[in-house]
């Protein structure tokens, strides 16, 4: 049945799709679930909503609230959406080194957005939003780095679906922002499919994003919990890029920039277990597909001159 | 045994500004002991004074974080190379 009371009622149960081209061999199989199949196009709806959900259930949001929410684009947008429907308001607050999509995007869906200082990258968006919300405590800040509701969000959807898809799995691989994805699918694939290694792919942007004043002003999401992982790997822009455009050119899927880092840890590890002639299924998280970075020219310029002009920007 | 460290912008004023250093070590807390003598006060803004990375520090070696490979004992081979970074709020 592919009929819908509503669009948010098209949220979850996305397809598990896999790379048959880009798998080594028939023996190691890669697979990706592509989360850009939501309502506004990123996994970030899922979280959106349960969050929302939750802060309904708590008293926090009434009509005519207004959300206050530090985002590189995708929550901003599953949240606008929601909170248009639901009558509140949202403030976004972005860093200005972010593409052009999101914010056209954020503003098409009724968000005001306020801009953060590029150097800093997430970090300053963090530090603005909280500093706002300590003076406005009428503002609802949903804050997704500490939000228990961010991470239940995949333990109960997205990690539920890519068992019941690929009871066979031998690894998950996703971003590592928020870090409530991993957290999330991690401890229900830790608890229903011991063995099933968890990897992070954890974005290496440009120095600017890391151009703190001082080590004190460092981050780890509060949902973090190292324990939940096996691995967390680091790839750079190029890289990223790089198979960002492979999965474009090999197997026809169009997915956004954090994906190609995705991607890349997920070849490593069908490399190794190639070497270790040990099957694997491979599965990893497409968070969303590639059209709000199309003015960055990561599809289009040269490499090298796409991947300069990604190096000061928070591109995952 | 000669590894290649690159240093973040916030701790550049231990090296001269370099980004890129060599250090040698066949363990990472053996690798900051030799930087610390060429570049004093790197080692402290790293590792604390109870021996653990800092929170807000991710060292990583060949892009692996080391966290999971081991901390400060993680070997070293010769031809490694070590990314440090200072902790940052990723994509969301």
């Amino acid at each position: 049945m592919a009929r819908f009371t509503d669009i948010t009622a098209t949220l979850g149960d996305t397809p598990l799709v896999g790379l048959p081209r880009l798998s080594p061999s028939p023996d190691i199989r890669l697979w990706v679930k592509l989360e850009g199949a939501n309502p506004t196009g990123s996994v970030k709806d899922r979280v959106a909503a349960k969050m929302i959900e939750a802060a309904e259930d708590d008293g926090l949001l009434k009509p005519g609230s207004t959300i206050l929410e530090p985002t590189s684009g995708n929550t901003g947008i599953a949240v606008a959406m929601l909170a248009r429907r639901k009558g509140y308001k949202l403030i976004a607050v972005m860093p200005e080194n972010t593409s052009l999509e999101r914010r056209q995007l954020l503003t098409a869906f009724g968000a005001e957005i306020v801009f953060s200082p590029a150097a800093g990258g997430s970090n300053a968006a963090v530090a603005k939003a909280r500093a706002m919300a300590a003076e406005r405590p009428d503002l609802v800040m949903l804050n997704q780095y500490a939000n228990p509701a961010n991470a239940a969000a995949h333990y109960e959807g997205t990690g539920p679906e890519l068992l019941r898809d690929l009871p066979e799995i031998t690894h998950f691989v996703a971003g590592l922002g928020t870090t409530a994805t991993l957290m999330g699918v991690g401890r229900y694939l830790r608890e229903q499919a011991p063995g099933v290694q968890i990897v992070a792919a954890e974005p290496r942007y440009g120095e600017l994003v890391y151009g703190l004043r001082n080590l004190d002003e460092g981050f780890v999401p509060e949902l973090y919990d190292e324990k939940v992982l096996d691995r967390r790997l680091s790839v750079g822009t190029e890289d990223a890029l790089r198979r960002t455009r492979e999965i474009l050119s090999e197997e026809g899927l169009f997915v956004g920039l954090s994906t190609g880092a995705v991607l890349h840890a997920g070849l490593a590890l069908a490399r190794e277990a190639a070497k270790a002639g040990r099957p694997a299924d491979i599965a990893m998280l497409v968070a969303d597909g590639g059209w709000k970075y199309l003015s960055t020219g990561a599809y289009s310029d040269g490499l090298d001159d796409a991947a300069n002009a990604l190096d000061g920007q928070v591109w995952a | 045994m000669s590894v290649q460290v690159r240093i973040p912008t916030i701790l550049r004023t231990h090296t001269g500004g370099q980004k890129l250093v060599t250090g040698e070590g066949d363990s990472l807390a053996k690798l900051f002991d030799s930087l610390d003598a060429q570049h004093a006060g790197l080692k402290g803004r790293v590792v604390t004074d109870e021996g653990t990375l800092h929170r807000f520090v991710n060292v990583y070696i060949n892009d692996e974080d080391v966290r999971f490979i081991g901390g400060l004992d993680a070997a070293l081979a010769d031809g490694d190379q070590v990314t440090i970074l200072p902790a940052v709020a990723g994509g969301m």
